[in-house]
């Protein structure tokens, strides 16, 4: 990470001097000083590393609640507060409300800012009302409504700069994800998969809001901006219409696609890099192809949208593993030589290292032992299915078609791992991944599209791996071997983003609602707290006065809430099993609470 | 308030007769009737209904479940459960259907699918969908009905039926009719 920031300044430098102005010189500054947290990623690479080291393993022990704050809100808690200054800014579920709140001052609220929103967009949010988050820049706090509108506020009063609306919730177009910003631009998803929306990312002007520029994930070129030559897929140009003619008829339309996960940015190549979700429906056989550009990792320029390279993941999706993922920049040793990679830990259950320069495929092993689908990518650069991967007819709902059952596919419809990000440690070079430990039986059948109603098509049930009865993993992975290098068991999916410090401790929370804290080296569990709900909140750390606060969200809920309230059962056990597997409402309740921790006096 | 005759009209048709008599069952909603025997006494093309003419489950002594509640538990967990949670248990983001069907007949059911219904307090703010306009909950909302009965009198389990009874050619024609397109 060092090696990394030095160069990112460096090359920032070098860019000023040659004239060409930064606009958000500023967030690059802000996002060196380590006691802030100016970004709902931590920093532009998502590595969530904090080089705060008064928290260490030896120490970690005697954490303590310093103060807790209730957002008043009793929906899924996801993404984490922002640090600017001594100002922290917190967001929540839908009405999504903004605090305030004056770190100097006892935690005053200085202003709190709740937009009116029509309550009809509650139910075309697919899995409950989450958001993952501000952004700040300028002197504006950024946020993305679940109505799709984007508002800027001054962030010294929370009066409205400007707003803008990004989509129509009358045809399912919500907003979940945190916005991003990027040079002058603030860039914004879309979430409705399960609604048929065709997935697009959006950039606006920082100071008016003015689009500047919209990218589809599917659709002709001049929607998806993919240039024929210039746009590579794994290292060759892509072609005309590739985001239409892997599609039937005019399916692309409400094809999907959406782009509700985490940005990151490589200031050097001025690149950002996302991932697309899940293609519509969810059954397979109602929409032959490929689907491109669904299941997608994208490259693209920030000033112009050009998609620079692309890579999708998962051809013609089957199981629902959408490719949104987090793209964790980092610069790695492989092969005797230092990469500038992207890593990114997909739904499917592989975890990818890629060249993020050109889209080279590097590493793609399985993340979770037990993930079955595939049996690997295809690593070969000189055959036919270069990095496709191999479908298991088995485990294929495409294969066994409609009104059939496929059993036991690992992993479930949620993922090894869904947006719940991972954190990257350049001391150790590891990557720490909470993971999802879940199959399912997977039903695909005939469904008919309305706009603004669900668009699913498949029937599905989940349960832990045979024999097993933990749902979750928190892991350490090699990114450059393509290894587990260590893996503590949960009872639940893990769905709390993770943070990782250079006092050698790792964070993460747990559905249940502990706070933990892991040695960075062994995954040796060092603390544990349980806040009042479940956690699927990303950890955060900041610094105030000398001290160093490591803050959390509890608020159980989001597809976790929704498929793990009543426990999951066993489907071996047969006629009349009830609740084979552990419930999490016999564990933890609704909630709505940021608890922050520090070392005592 | 008009009756719906389950089984007897188009399921299309039926749609808009319960768009045209939701007023009358919204407000009639608190004066249901009690719910009634779900003893299947009469079947037509493999559909059961109960001695009141409403649709139910029949489930035979091996386990083996009606092609209805085996569509219903298929449909409910395609566009149902991403709220209600599996099998009807419920979720940290709306109530369990298994116990609502105790309290709620037939007509109050279809009533609050097609139109939706809102409840918000200080607490939350829970809003569900009208599905009146969407052929993959309406076309199947007697389905949905019977699996959630067969559910909240706990004559299923929360699994996945394993042993069901052939899919009625009744039930492919209705699809299609409901549908507006055959395949």
């Amino acid at each position: 990470m060092r090696k990394f920031l030095t160069s990112t300044v460096l090359s920032t430098a070098a860019v000023i001097a040659a004239g060409s102005a930064y606009a958000n010189d500023e967030l690059i500054k802000l996002s060196q000083d380590a006691k802030q947290w100016v970004m709902p990623t931590g920093n532009y690479a998502n590595t969530r590393h904090s080089t705060l080291k008064q928290i260490t393993a030896d120490n970690v022990g005697k954490l303590q609640v310093a103060w807790t704050f209730s957002t008043g809100v009793l929906r899924g808690h996801e993404g984490a507060p922002l640090v600017i200054g001594d100002m922290m800014y917190l967001h929540g579920p839908f009405p999504n409300p903004v605090f305030a709140l004056n770190l100097k001052d006892e935690n005053k609220i200085v202003w709190k800012y709740e937009p009116k929103q029509d309550p009809n967009v509650i139910p075309v949010m697919c899995c409950d009302t989450v958001n993952r988050g501000l952004s700040y820049a300028d002197g504006k706090i950024f946020l993305s409504q679940a109505d799709t509108t984007l508002v800027a506020l001054d962030a010294k009063t929370g009066n409205v700069v400007w707003s803008v609306k990004n989509g129509d919730p009358g045809k399912g177009e919500t907003s979940t994800g945190a916005p991003m910003v990027m040079k002058d631009k603030v860039l914004v998803g879309i979430s409705g998969g399960e609604f048929g929306v065709r997935g697009s990312v959006t950039a606006y002007d920082m100071k008016t809001g003015r689009q500047v520029w919209r990218a589809y994930s599917m659709g002709p070129d001049s929607d998806t901006l993919i240039d024929p030559q210039k746009t590579t897929n794994l290292g060759k140009p892509v072609g005309p219409n590739s985001g239409t003619n892997t599609w039937q008829g005019e399916q692309w339309k409400i094809g999907g696609g959406t782009t509700w996960g985490w940005y990151s940015y490589d200031p050097d190549l001025n690149l950002m890099y996302y991932g697309s979700g899940n293609p519509s429906t969810w059954n397979p056989k109602q929409r032959p192809g490929d689907n491109r550009w669904s299941m997608t990792i994208f490259a693209r320029d920030v000033d112009t949208g050009q998609a620079r390279w692309v890579y999708q993941m998962t051809p013609h999706d089957e199981w629902d593993y959408d490719g949104i993922n987090e793209m964790i920049l980092a610069d790695q040793q492989i092969g005797g030589q230092t990469r500038k990679t992207l890593v990114h830990f997909d739904r499917n259950g592989l975890g990818y290292t890629l060249d993020r320069t050109n889209g080279e495929l590097l590493v793609a092993d399985k993340y979770d032992p037990k993930v079955n689908w595939t049996t690997g990518v295809d690593m070969n650069k000189s055959s036919q299915n270069y990095g496709r991967p191999a479908v298991v007819p088995q485990y294929s709902t495409e294969h066994n078609g409609e009104d059939v059952n496929s059993k036991n596919i690992c992993p479930a419809a949620l993922g090894s791992k869904d947006e719940q990000p991972a954190a990257y440690s350049p001391d150790t070079g590891l990557f720490y991944v909470p993971t999802n430990h879940v199959c399912m039986d997977y039903e695909p059948f005939r469904v008919r599209y309305t706009a603004g109603q669900p668009y699913v098509g498949a029937t599905l049930s989940m349960y832990p791996p045979q024999g097993e009865t933990n749902m979750g993993n928190f892991i350490a992975w090699d990114a450059k071997t393509g290894k587990i290098v260590w893996s503590d068991k949960e009872q639940f999916s893990v769905w709390s983003g993770a943070l990782s410090t250079a006092g050698g401790v790792v964070f993460y929370g747990t559905l249940e609602g502990y706070l933990k804290a892991v040695d960075a080296k062994t995954g040796k569990e060092l603390y544990k707290f349980k806040t009042p709900s479940g956690i699927i909140g990303n950890v955060m750390t900041y610094e105030q006065g000398g001290k160093q606060y490591v803050a959390v969200l509890s608020g159980v809920g989001g597809w976790a809430g929704i498929g793990l309230a009543a426990g999951l059962t066993d489907p071996t056990a047969g006629l009349g099993a009830v609740g084979g597997y552990a419930g999490l409402r016999n564990y933890t309740s609704l909630g709505g609470q940021l608890t922050v921790f520090a070392l005592p006096n | 308030m008009p009756a719906v005759e389950p089984g007897k009209e188009a399921p299309v048709i039926r749609i808009f007769a319960i768009a045209l008599v939701l007023g009358a069952l919204v407000n009639a909603a608190a004066l249901a009737a009690p719910l009634g025997d779900p003893t299947a006494v009469k079947s037509e093309d493999g559909k059961y209904f109960d001695k009141d003419g409403n649709p139910t489950y029949k489930i035979q002594a091996d386990g083996t479940v009606d092609w209805y509640t085996y569509s219903g538990y298929r449909r409910y967990h395609s566009d149902c459960h991403v709220c209600h949670g599996p099998d009807g248990e419920g979720s940290s983001y709306a109530p369990a259907l298994k116990n609502s069907l105790k309290s709620l007949d037939y007509n109050d059911f279809l009533g609050i699918v097609a139109a939706g219904r809102k409840n918000v307090n200080t607490a939350q703010e829970s809003v569900m969908p009208a599905f009146g306009t969407n052929p993959n909950v309406m076309c199947y909302i007697d389905d949905i009905y019977i699996y959630l009965r067969a559910r909240a009198n706990d004559a299923i389990g929360r699994v996945r039926p394993e042993k069901r009874e052939p899919k009625p050619e009744a039930f492919t024609k209705a699809e299609d009719a409901c549908f507006g397109e055959k395949r």
